[in-house]
């Protein structure tokens, strides 16, 4: 080894190297800092023998505390469950109308229920309820099959039109077309009465001979005024609101060959609490009777 | 008059003076003595009025009605309030706070453009604790002497109780100090309780545990060093000072030449400096440096050396001064008068020239004057700091203790009822700031005929909308507002909530959007 320099000014040794003239002092580390430093080794030790540490081949070891970020995950989402657990089991023994009359539980069970509307709902309803041609706006006043709690709360539990629930309300609008059951005129004429009853612009000629067959082969569902029955799922024929579209050539389509909407039985998927609290939601949604 | 002789020598190094100041070394503890005087009856009444105002504060009681905090100063985090009695910020009104702050700034530079580094002399927290944990040092080991004969001593039962004694007391302090501060943040007799029944947050005992450790280490261990290689204020203090802001000055001009013997130097006809060397300024410094080396980074203006060296002129029947507040300006003058330019301890300092035939300080020298005070730079600081204090109390008068926000649904944006109306969703978010429940009405203003209604609500929709917020809090509502289309002409139409407090006059109007499917735009 080369024989080491004293610098002058301080009488330290340097290192022994030199960079365009400056050499570097050899002074010990700081003992604060050394201390912290044996202190991090002593630490990592306790961490090392607490927590899984060393990897092996397909595993690790385990650490005497068995800690895993899964089984920590367990824990708190427990821990989130039972706090949760309060409110669910007050829902569970509560009546719909005794949930909505209770602001702090109904507050919980619209919050629930978004939740678990935007998990299984919104794939046809769309994460604002707001639906689509062929699925129901839940938003709005206009019901197939019923607007308030109860109905509601059967909708999603039953379902509509499925195989899987004996309990599922079911109906069929005839293919007055597709089965010939009615002429393309008595079609044509139909669907300028629909239009006269929504409101909208129509022929009064064809409308007028159109009336008639309503009366005859439509108005045993849709009611004599078209206003609909929900006891069917028979949509109310007269308001601005239709599932379909409301243009002659949907109208048409739908009375010739009609689209039925399945919507599947929730009852054997969710729990009671969650069905429950989907309808509370849905009823909230600005519609609810 | 007595004679220098009376002056006792004290045998001191100003560890950190540049003279034995090595980078390389350990640090030397400093043993500061006990100064008298009225800089340290100053001192002592700043740190009894400082530490009284921080562990009583959060003691005094306020009632502010049922279901709210009975504490004058509290900060409720978990809640988001802020209270300083008769005072309630709430988060969005937190700008008072940054208000403060600036005005804290504003302030520091006012007063060490005037005074120098008066906050670190006399109010940091670091010096006030300092002064009490050597309060302390002083009670169980002795004065100066005694504490560095203790320091020098081997370890004997003795020493090993006057040392525990002092740390004992020295964590006593640090606790207490510790345990105030969690007292600002919740209510303070309930936390007592919570804290020594062991029910408390951990955050509260890790904040006693952490304050405890900075308290004891910082005010009992590191000392001067906290203020010269950790704090940032000293170096930016520095700048604010100029050649009219009075510092603690050591008057070169009037104590050079130095002579141990100066009776007897000048019977002689030896004309000297006032300066006996008796080196008394440098046993009480804190900061262990000799004042007469001039300005120094180390210096955090504390005036003890003025009380240590006032006492000595007083007992040598000498005018008191020789150590003193001066501004940069003053001393140069006198400086260029005793003839010896602007250069600190220069040998060219000659006594006779700043003083008269009878020895006495001559009239031609610059002395204080209060018209430091007034210079156009603390003025600026002066009016800045009231423009904001004014600003912000003007404000406080006249803030709203209602606010109301609002956010419309944006999915779906519009929804179209069976009737052929349009109908949009709202998220009403209205703050009753105020002490008392209170009911609101809730209206709309540039709509024709609107139908209000609140989601869930068993009422009907009308053209308004009661509701009840509670003490202090904050409502969510969900308000649905529908709309023929007859009275619609575009696609997005402006309009306004209007929320008035029943039983008052306070108001809020606030702005959004009515939306409706683009067709409807004829």
């Amino acid at each position: 080894m080369a024989d080491r320099e004293i610098d002058e000014a301080t009488g330290v040794e340097t290192v022994g190297h030199e960079w365009d003239g400056i050499k570097e002092l050899d002074n010990p580390m700081p003992r604060w800092w050394l201390w912290t430093f044996y202190a991090t080794i002593i630490f990592s030790i306790g961490y090392m023998i607490y927590y899984p540490s060393i990897p092996l081949i397909e595993d690790s070891t385990q650490g005497i505390s068995g800690h895993t970020n899964r089984a920590a995950l367990q824990v708190e989402m427990a821990e989130a469950a039972e706090s949760r657990q309060v409110y669910l089991s007050q829902i569970a023994d509560s009546d719909l109308q005794v949930i909505r009359g209770n602001e702090e539980l109904a507050r919980f069970a619209v919050a629930g229920g978004d939740s678990a509307f935007k998990i299984h709902c919104s794939q046809c309803h769309g994460t604002g309820a707001q639906g689509s041609p062929g699925y129901p706006n839940l938003n709005d006043d206009d019901w197939l099959w019923g607007g308030d709690l109860d109905a509601i709360y059967l909708s999603i539990k039953h379902g509509i039109r499925n195989d899987e629930d004996d309990d599922a309300r079911y109906s069929e609008m005839p293919a007055y077309g597709a089965d010939e059951l009615l002429e393309r005129d008595e079609i044509a004429q139909v669907t300028q009465y629909v239009l006269q009853i929504s409101g909208q612009d129509h022929d009064r000629e064809l409308a007028a001979l159109g009336e008639e067959t309503f009366g005859s082969e439509c108005a045993t569902c849709h009611g004599p005024n078209g206003g609909g029955d929900r006891e069917f799922g028979a949509p109310n024929l007269t308001d601005a609101i239709s599932l379909y579209g409301n243009n002659a050539e949907l109208i048409a389509r739908q009375i010739r060959k009609p689209k039925h909407g399945v919507m599947p039985a929730w009852g054997d998927r969710l729990s009671d609490e969650t069905v429950k609290q989907l309808a509370i939601y849905v009823h909230n949604l600005g519609g609810g009777e | 008059m007595k004679s220098e002789a009376d002056i006792e020598q004290i045998d001191v190094d100003a560890v950190n003076s540049k003279t034995y100041r090595s980078l390389y070394e350990a640090r030397k503890k400093i043993h500061p003595k006990r100064a008298t005087g009225d800089f340290r009856r100053f001192k002592w009444a700043v740190m009894f009025i400082t530490l009284g105002i921080y562990y009583i504060t959060p003691w005094i009681r306020w009632d502010r009605g049922d279901g709210l905090p009975d504490q004058a100063v509290l900060l409720d985090l978990a809640n988001r309030r802020f209270y300083f009695f008769f005072i309630e910020i709430w988060p969005h009104e937190f700008f008072y706070v940054a208000g403060m702050l600036v005005m804290a700034g504003i302030g520091l530079f006012l007063v060490t453009s005037i005074l120098g580094r008066a906050w670190c002399g006399y109010t940091c927290p670091q010096t006030v604790w300092v002064d009490l944990f050597l309060v302390v040092e002083r009670f169980f080991e002795g004065e100066r002497n005694a504490r560095i004969k203790l320091d020098a001593a081997p370890w004997t039962p003795s020493k090993a109780i006057k040392r525990g004694a002092k740390h004992f007391v020295w964590l006593v302090i640090a606790v207490a100090t510790g345990g105030a501060w969690i007292f600002y943040f919740a209510d303070a007799p309930t936390l007592l309780v919570d804290l020594f029944s062991g029910q408390a947050y951990f955050a509260a005992y890790a904040t006693i545990g952490t304050l405890t450790a900075t308290t004891y280490i910082f005010g009992g261990l590191m000392r001067e060093q906290v203020c010269t290689y950790m704090c940032p204020w000293p170096r930016i203090q520095a700048a604010m000072l100029d050649e009219h802001s009075l510092t603690v000055t050591y008057n070169d001009w009037r104590g050079e030449p130095r002579s141990r013997h100066l009776k007897r130097m000048r019977k002689e006809g030896v004309s000297t400096g006032d300066c006996v060397d008796c080196n008394a300024c440098v046993a009480v410094c804190p900061m262990g440096i000799d004042i007469r080396d001039g300005q120094q980074m180390e210096c955090i203006s504390c005036a003890l050396c003025i009380d240590a060296c006032n006492g000595v002129m007083e007992r040598l029947g000498l005018e008191k001064g020789l150590i003193s507040y001066a501004t940069l300006n003053d001393y140069d003058a006198n400086m260029a008068l005793a003839g010896a330019g602007k250069h600190v301890g220069s040998p060219q300092i000659i006594p006779e020239n700043v003083r008269d035939e009878f020895g006495k300080l001559s009239e031609r020298v610059k002395r204080f004057s209060p018209r430091v005070f007034a210079r156009t730079r603390t003025l600026i600081y002066l009016f800045v700091y009231a423009a904001i204090g004014i600003a912000m109390l003007v404000h406080l008068g006249m803030r709203e203790r209602l606010d109301v926000k609002i956010l419309p649904d944006r999915n779906p944006q519009f929804v179209v009822l069976s009737d052929g109306s349009i109908r949009n969703g709202y998220e009403l978010k209205i703050l009753n700031m105020k002490g008392e429940s209170q009911q609101f009405l809730i209206s709309v203003g540039g709509l024709q005929n609107p139908k209000i209604s609140e989601a869930g609500s068993i009422y009907a929709a009308d053209n308004w909308l009661a509701t009840e917020v509670p003490a202090d809090k904050t409502k969510a509502l969900k308000v649905f507002v529908a709309m023929s289309r007859d009275h619609l002409r575009q696609s997005s139409t402006p309009f306004n909530f209007i929320v008035s407090e029943m039983g008052s006059t306070d108001q809020k109007t606030v702005s959004s959007m009515f939306k409706a499917p683009r067709e409807i735009a004829k």
